[in-house]
């Protein structure tokens, strides 16, 4: 009973890759990764604005939530025990519920409502709320494998606490927290919600994070839902360009946690 | 001068850490805060008939969410239902038939892999694979036969939940005293009745805060389910209908929304969603804190 259950687990996964990788695979081309999308009803074009516009997203996204993430999970690794950091230890799994949406609303009412208009970056902050979660976790979980040993030597030599934190904790816990890092964009690479009153959408090249821009996901709903087969060409396309992108981090977040793991 | 500058950047570095703390912890009491401030006018103008009254009808001002309420539930309950059986024996498989070894960690990343599978993904695949098939079974019963409806999107997102919920259960598993287990072995008795009268009851906590997280997850999700329940604001007549959910509703209509009371509204369903799944959360997580220890 459990072995066929599992297996039929088993399965699912493999008929929803094959699917995807045979619509997929036909669909790409040079055009899809060269071209922006062509106006209704004539066929080709591709998808570059929106890989443009999901790497500025996201990039943005990581650039924020990277600075305070870390900075949160060096204070819960530092203050364990206290009582502040059990609430803020539960808070930050509370939030790691809260759906997308619901934060792409708050971030619409903090940002694009005062601002007036849709922009890359209103969608970069609601993602960077929804990678604190992972960063802040693997920050602190890395950071309490480290002995004080180390830290209290370095404090021994006069070094500062800031100082003892830069050269000493985080370069020796760095690999379990660039693959929080890396699990934070693999969370949020493949998100719509937060973006859809954001990030907007444009079917213009945009390189500028003041304006609204398409993502690859914003690109497969709305071509998704669209009645043109030649629109779910390319939803295909852009499908698997994603899924293959996220599997390639979650692959290197293994080979990190392999390799790079804290060993004293 | 250079010993005075080390000592302030420490101060500012301390400071810094015990801010971005605290902002952190109250980042959810802010997100509450903001979204009640702009729901106010709709709470106000809808009272609390909004949560029974069956008609969602923007062009009047007339709103009324209960279609949502339980297009959402049933949506998430049965997708619940669904994946249950399947979360818990993958959950043993990995946790308990085989914690260690190649092919059991091989055959975990491959059920991880379902959580890199982005929502919008398995809405698009949903609509392509099984929306005909789900057609075609409604034929077969002389029901309507969109193929869309609240049962393509349980399915699909049963699929979505498994990853999720297997690895939670799995976790609280594979903390089961093996003291516990040995003695139920040495009373003769089977791997299935080990499983059965030990491991399960003695876990049953855990597993039901895997699950409510997950139910969590499901009452959120959002693109799959937009894509796949068809969008219809009426009240379903079986589990094959059309219906709408709470998180569908604010993405399809929150950009088109014309009118401080429709927006306020669509806000209003989003504080909803939001104070539901924050105390689903935080009940699964200390229960989950409490069976670690």
């Amino acid at each position: 009973m459990v072995w066929v259950l599992t297996f039929s687990c088993l399965a699912v996964v493999f008929i929803i890759l094959f699917y995807l990788f045979k619509m997929g695979l036909g669909s790409l081309n040079w055009a899809l990764f060269s071209q922006g999308p062509k106006p209704v009803g004539e066929t080709g074009g591709g998808i570059l604005n929106a890989i443009v516009g999901s790497l500025i997203v996201v990039v943005l996204a990581t650039i924020i939530a990277i600075p305070i993430g870390i900075s949160a999970g060096i204070y819960l690794a530092e203050n364990r025990g206290r009582k502040l950091s059990d609430w803020v230890a539960l808070a930050v799994d509370v939030l790691q519920g809260i759906p997308s949406i619901v934060i792409g609303v708050v971030i619409y009412i903090w940002i694009v409502k005062p601002t007036g208009k849709f922009s890359a970056y209103s969608g970069s902050i609601a993602l960077a709320i929804m990678m604190l979660p992972p960063i802040i976790k693997n920050t602190e979980e890395t950071l309490i494998l480290i002995p004080t040993t180390l830290k209290e030597a370095s404090l021994a030599l006069g070094a500062s606490y800031f100082r003892t934190t830069m050269k000493i904790l985080l370069p020796a816990g760095i690999g379990g927290i660039f693959s929080g890092c890396i699990i934070g964009v693999a969370r949020i690479a493949g998100e719509v919600a937060p973006l859809l009153f954001t990030a907007f959408g444009n079917p213009e090249l945009i390189f500028d994070p003041r304006k609204p821009v398409d993502t690859i996901p914003k690109v497969i709903f709305t071509y998704a839902s669209s009645p043109y087969d030649d629109w779910h060409r390319i939803a295909w396309g852009g499908s698997l360009i994603l899924v293959l992108f996220i599997i390639l981090l979650n692959t290197i977040i293994k080979i990190f946690e392999s390799r790079w793991k804290v060993q004293f | 001068m250079k010993s005075r500058w080390r000592v302030l950047e420490n101060k500012i570095f301390v400071k810094w850490l015990s801010i971005i703390a605290i902002v952190t912890m109250i980042l959810l009491l802010i997100f509450f805060i903001t979204l009640l401030v702009s729901s106010w006018p709709a709470i106000k103008a809808n009272g609390f008939g909004i949560l029974w009254r069956k008609t969602w009808d923007p062009v009047h001002n007339n709103y009324g969410m209960l279609p949502f309420l339980v297009g959402t539930l049933i949506t998430s309950f049965l997708a619940l239902l669904i994946s249950a059986p399947f979360s818990i024996a993958a959950a043993l498989f990995l946790g308990e038939y085989y914690p260690k070894g190649a092919i059991p960690n091989i055959f975990r990343n491959v059920i991880e892999l379902l959580a890199a599978i982005p929502s919008v993904v398995y809405g698009f695949w949903g609509l392509y694979t099984l929306a005909p098939l789900v057609s075609k079974l409604e034929l077969k019963m002389n029901l309507p036969a969109p193929g869309v409806g609240i049962f393509t999107a349980s399915i699909v997102l049963s699929i979505m939940l498994i990853p999720y919920s297997v690895s939670l259960i799995r976790q609280v598993i594979s903390m089961t005293p093996v003291s516990l287990k040995e003695a139920a072995y040495a009373l003769g008795s089977t791997r299935a009745e080990v499983i059965t009268k030990v491991i399960i009851p003695s876990n049953i906590s855990g597993i039901s805060a895997g699950f409510l997280l997950s139910l969590g997850r499901a009452l959120g999700e959002t693109m799959a389910i937009t894509i796949l329940i068809g969008n219809s604001p009426e009240m379903p007549h079986n589990i094959f209908s059309p219906s709408y959910t709470m998180a569908s509703v604010i993405a399809n209509e929150f950009t088109e929304a014309v009118g401080d009371v429709y927006l306020s509204t669509l806000i209003e369903v989003g504080l909803l969603l939001f104070v539901v799944t924050t105390i689903i959360n935080l009940i699964g997580r200390i229960i989950i804190k409490k069976v670690s220890y």
